[in-house]
């Protein structure tokens, strides 16, 4: 029997795992700071261009975003391939976002009304006249107030 | 009654939790990007009354075809060309500018308060390339407001906008409101956007 005997003195000790929930807590600690919650699914692609003479968006509640670019894979059977507007969670035609700059400034409070910010997150791909017609759509509303979204990077990548 | 210890919690499946919500985390975190460029659109007018009339030397056309080429006063330029185009063009001083530093070309731009950069695109330009021409331009704004800003006040236009929207910025806020619009006077960005044009 002494066969099965484990051998005492060749054995290397057993990693102790006991700071192992630590390490875990402090990966989880950053990623539940760093996470901010989308409130909105993105069913469009959304590759931003980039630019570095860049601005920071401050007050996050003061923003309105408005989306553009060609719908996700599994929405171009319904959807087709153009380049579309989303608004909120869903799929808008153009001419919708007077009305949902003009919803999202009442919801606001009155003093706070004319700081309002709208954010544009178009994709790379998508063509100027779509993105012209946004505009002239946010004049039409009296958002002056604009921001093309990008990534902080060289501007001259875009025209790959 | 003798005292008794109570028996320790096993913290074994610890680590298992807090992988559960590492996890939870790791998936629905998206890095949100909320920096870009600023801009300021012009309200509608009804009637486009006459416009003030402009001479031709002090309008800067930029133009961007669907094939993402760019045309700059009628020649084809590449787009790490462009910011210096634009600087020489707003800092040219041809009149009445004493604190321009340009060439004081009198085929070029007066000075900076005339002078317009117009931005053309086609409705098939891409966004890309459009951002990229627009940060170029504001790249040139920024460069000569920041050249003046250091020059009067021994600080950057970029930095003295960051201190007056830091909330714990030490010093006088209406100092430096009066500072930002005196550079923003100086250069003020005449950037003015054409309605993308369907061409054949």
């Amino acid at each position: 029997m002494s066969k099965f005997r484990k051998k005492k003195s060749g054995d290397l000790p057993a990693i102790s795992t006991a700071s192992l929930p630590d390490i875990v807590f402090m990966l989880l600690f950053f990623f539940m700071v760093a996470t901010t919650m989308r409130d909105t699914t993105l069913m469009v692609k959304n590759e931003l261009p980039f630019a570095d003479q860049i601005e920071k968006l401050e007050k996050k509640d003061l923003v309105m975003y408005v989306y553009a670019g060609q719908p996700s894979e599994r929405y171009q059977r319904q959807f087709g391939k153009e380049a579309r507007v989303q608004l909120n969670d869903k799929f808008a035609d153009v001419s919708e976002i007077e009305e949902f700059i003009i919803a999202e400034r009442e919801s606001k409070r009155e003093e706070l009304q004319n700081l309002l910010t709208t954010s544009l997150k178009v994709d790379v791909k998508t063509n100027m006249g779509l993105v012209a017609d946004i505009k002239y759509e946010l004049r039409k509303a009296e958002a002056y107030r604009v921001n093309y979204t990008t990534k902080k990077g060289d501007a001259s990548q875009n025209m790959k | 009654m003798a005292k008794r210890n109570a028996p320790e919690v096993n913290a074994g499946s610890m680590a298992d939790i807090a992988f559960l919500l590492l996890i939870f985390f790791l998936v629905t975190t998206t890095i949100e990007t909320d920096a870009g460029i600023n801009s300021k659109l012009p309200p509608i007018e009804d009637q486009p009354e006459d416009p003030p009339p402009r001479k031709e030397k002090n309008i800067f056309i930029v133009l961007v075809n669907s094939n993402e080429e760019l045309l700059v006063e009628d020649e084809r330029m590449n787009l790490k060309d462009l910011r210096q185009a634009a600087i020489d063009f707003l800092d040219n001083g041809g009149q009445d500018c004493n604190y321009c530093q340009g060439r004081k070309d009198p085929a070029s731009s007066d000075n900076p308060l005339k002078a317009v950069v117009s931005l053309q695109n086609d409705r098939e330009t891409e966004y890309g390339a459009y951002i990229a021409v627009q940060n170029e331009l504001v790249a040139a704004f920024n460069f000569l407001r920041n050249r003046e800003a250091n020059r009067l006040f021994g600080k950057s236009f970029v930095k003295m906008e960051q201190d007056f929207n830091d909330s714990e910025y030490r010093g006088s806020k209406d100092k430096l409101e009066e500072d930002i619009k005196t550079i923003r006077a100086m250069f003020p960005l005449n950037l003015s956007e054409a309605e993308p044009k369907e061409r054949k």
